[in-house]
């Protein structure tokens, strides 16, 4: 570290952020640890928000249990902390309720992948008209560092002491085998891209999924012996590698490996709404009565 | 506020008790199903999918239990009346989220058409042994409104009283059917759309900054919003304050779960819905609920033949417990004969309120089968010495 | 700026300028603005918050491009650039 003294600002504290005004700034500063990625892939997530211009009014986002899962805490919209792996199934219950909404489901990879497993695969085969958003950082952090479906073979973890020896999971293959229609994988280092396509994410209709690789400083780096959330930063800028459209067997990541990141899918389906709506007017015909949402009652 | 005349079918049907308490759920104004099929209840969702798509509606039959009451969460705060259907092993399943929904003061209704238990039992037969984890299936402290119908009729208008009462109380209302009662038909008449009384949501008229989502009223029951009016809410399991914000203190545990608890028990006088019938100068009282109800009275009578002064006493809802009315009660009768379909699960109640003043002899059945209405008479026989 | 030769448009070319600023309160010293930064315009400086992290501070400011790279970076929202509309800087040098 240098000299350098930094110059007192009185105004200092009244100084605000852009991206305050989608933040519940009454409950900063958040709980993450120094060096943890998430903040950062909230601040793409914001960025990204503003950038679909999607009416925020008409976004709620959803979390579950963990680290990943506070988000919901934090960011300024409709939010929900729902139960430990059931924020896929509350997100449906609630954009089949309201067809007009947005529904985000951010949340951690042993929320979404472990406990939730099931959902995923189901939401996925159905193409329900969500956003999930799954910040992968190979362990359950907030209850101490126990082994993940996404910890790598070796690592270490407090429920794995003497290393990991499960395979874990592929989780672009995984969704694109169920019927995502959008995936992709970015590393919380590379903000922008990862800004840009959680913007596609957003827009695009249909089960798009994005998979946020994030330094996990306190409980992964730590008991593996890798520095801080900086020094994984700097594996991640060293070692992943852009492959847009790669094939998808071939992303699996093992304990400080090449990491692939990119858009591996971007295609097309009937939303499970638009489905239902059209084969059930295809068979009633005149006596379908299309659900169009909750009526305000007066 | 009336029923919407396009959802109720009016006139007299021959309906099984599955059905009815779908057509309950329409007339109710239900519009969000998520269901997971489970024998004796699968007849409830089947036909909320068939009359869904002429009435408006979503029903999604989900991949598990807990993704049904987790969406029917979802769906009571996207601004639907949802509601979710299942037996004894996809109620225990539930049990995670509707703590949740207890937490997140979701109006919304479980019904639980109960089979022989535990674990998967007879899934054809029936059995009231889920009484007790209606009221404390989940774990931490809290209170629900249960109610048990004892006929196809009954239930109709059960489920509609169900969906009242969730949104007066923003809770999550379990209806306690059995397998009989979910599968016997019988004559239910539906009347016009304007003779069905429904409570409306208890929406907030408040502006967005000045709304608190767990701030209560009077009633301690705050005001609800869904999502979509522009709220930005924050709604979390876990331990809150009055502006949903999670709070990690004592004093916010004490403050948020006191007023879930009393919310109930400050109206347990007026929750109370008994069908009585000659209690007032009873020796003995037979207490039952669901289809053991309709299997006491061929013993009632012959008990009345021969003299004994029995009264009938049916709760219908069950949860609360009506306290008040069995300790008056104890006061003045010889015994209490609880006859249920369980090893002993209401009869505790009725000894606590009974408080020691009279006896309580329990017909315990351990379910696949009603009971013999000579064993209850012979329990009431016993209650008169 | 170094360049092989004169671009065309050089009398129009107009580098962004970016003025950093920090909330120190923020700040839990996890120098990932730092580290990142293309013109190396951050440093953590010696000085603590009331946290007692050390918050970063613009040993270079005048370097600043506006990339906003340090402003999505960071986990805390913690600094953030604004443009600064005035100041520009012309081409320094050209090699012909």
């Amino acid at each position: 570290m240098s000299e350098v003294k930094l110059k007192k600002k009185k105004d200092e504290i009244e100084e605000e952020h852009p991206m305050e005004h989608l933040l519940r700034m009454d409950r900063m500063p958040h709980i993450w640890c120094p060096t943890c990625g998430i903040g950062t892939a909230v601040t793409a997530f914001l960025m990204a928000l503003e950038k679909s211009q999607i009416p925020l009014n008409d976004t709620a986002i959803v979390s579950g249990i963990g680290c990943t899962g506070r988000v919901a805490g934090y960011v300024k919209l409709d939010s929900f902390h729902s139960t430990h792996g059931r924020a896929i199934p509350f997100a449906t219950g609630l954009k089949l309720s309201n067809p007009k909404l947005k529904v985000v489901v951010f949340s951690g990879d042993g929320d979404i992948m472990g406990i939730g497993g099931n959902h995923f695969l189901h939401a996925a085969r159905r193409n329900m008209d969500l956003t999930v958003i799954c910040v992968n950082n190979f362990i359950y952090a907030m209850t101490g560092g126990q082994c993940a479906a996404t910890t790598p073979i070796t690592a270490n973890t407090s429920t794995s002491p003497y290393g990991n020896f499960e395979q874990p999971f592929n989780l672009p293959y995984l969704a694109a085998s169920c019927g995502a229609v959008y995936v992709a994988r970015w590393t919380a280092l590379d903000v922008r891209r990862l800004a840009k396509s959680l913007t596609e994410a957003l827009q695009k209709k249909g089960f798009s999924f994005v998979e946020i690789i994030c330094p996990c400083s306190t409980l992964y780096a730590r008991r593996n012996r890798l520095g801080t959330g900086l020094d994984l930063m700097k594996f991640y800028h060293d070692n992943s590698v852009i492959k847009h459209g790669a094939d998808l067997s071939e992303l699996n990541i093992s304990f400080q490996s090449k990491i692939v990141v990119g858009k591996f899918i971007d295609r097309e389906r009937p939303t499970f709404i638009q489905g239902v709506n059209q084969g059930l007017r295809g068979v009633l015909k005149d006596k379908f009565v299309e659900y169009g949402g909750p009526v305000d009652d007066d | 506020m009336k029923a919407d005349p396009k959802r109720v079918l009016t006139g007299a049907h021959y309906l099984d008790g599955d059905h009815a308490a779908a057509e309950g759920a329409l007339a109710a104004g239900c519009t969000f199903v998520a269901g997971y099929p489970i024998t004796p209840s699968t007849e409830v969702v089947e036909r909320m999918a068939e009359r869904f798509p002429s009435v408006g509606g979503v029903f999604i039959q989900m991949e598990d239990e807990l993704g049904s009451m987790a969406a029917v969460v979802g769906g009571a705060w996207g601004g639907s009346k949802s509601m979710t259907v299942t037996s004894g092993p996809g109620f225990s399943l539930m049990m995670e989220n509707i703590g949740l929904a207890c937490m997140m003061e979701t109006p919304c209704v479980v019904v639980d058409v109960q089979r022989g238990g535990p674990s998967t039992g007879l899934p054809t037969l029936p059995g009231q042994a889920d009484m007790m984890q209606a009221k404390y299936g989940s774990h931490g402290d809290y209170e629900l409104i249960a109610l048990s119908p004892n006929s196809p009729q009954e239930s109709f208008w059960v489920l509609i009283k169900a969906f009242n009462l969730s949104e007066r109380f923003r809770v999550p209302v379990m209806v306690m059917m059995d397998e009989c009662v979910g599968h016997m038909t019988e004559k239910v008449i539906i009347p016009e759309a304007d003779q069905i009384e429904l409570y409306p949501r208890r929406y907030t008229e408040l502006p967005p900054d000045k709304y608190l989502p767990f701030k209560p009223e009077k009633d301690l029951v705050p005001q609800m919003i869904k999502a979509g009016d522009g709220y930005k809410i924050h709604i979390t399991g876990l331990t809150h304050d009055e502006r949903g914000y999670p709070v990690m203190t004592w004093e916010a545990q004490e403050k948020l779960v006191r007023r879930l608890v009393e919310k109930i028990r400050l109206f347990k006088d007026e929750l109370v819905d008994l069908e009585e019938e000659q209690t007032d100068n009873a020796d003995v009282v037979v207490f039952s609920y669901g289809i053991s109800s309709r299997v006491s009275i061929p013993a009632i009578q012959k008990a009345r033949k021969e003299g004994i002064k029995v009264g009938y006493l049916r709760p219908i809802i069950v949860w609360p417990f009506p306290e008040k009315k069995i300790s008056e009660l104890a006061q003045r009768i010889k015994g209490f004969v609880v006859v249920e379909m369980n090893y002993g699960q209401m009869v505790l109640e009725v000894e606590r309120a009974a408080k020691g003043k009279t006896k309580t002899i329990l017909v315990p059945h351990g379910g696949g089968w009603v009971h013999d209405p000579e064993d209850i008479y012979k329990a009431i026989k016993e209650a008169a010495k | 700026m170094r360049f092989w030769r004169k671009p065309l448009d050089a009398d129009k070319l107009q580098i962004p300028h970016g003025e950093i600023h920090i909330i120190r309160e923020r700040c839990k010293g996890c120098g990932f603005c730092v580290q990142y930064c293309p013109k190396d315009v951050l440093e953590l400086s010696t000085e603590f918050n009331l946290k007692g992290y050390h918050p970063p501070a613009a040993k270079n400011a005048e370097a600043c491009v506006h990339c906003g790279l340090c402003e999505l970076l960071c986990p805390e929202f913690a600094l953030f650039v604004l443009e600064k509309e005035d100041k520009h800087k012309e081409v320094e040098k050209i090699e012909s």
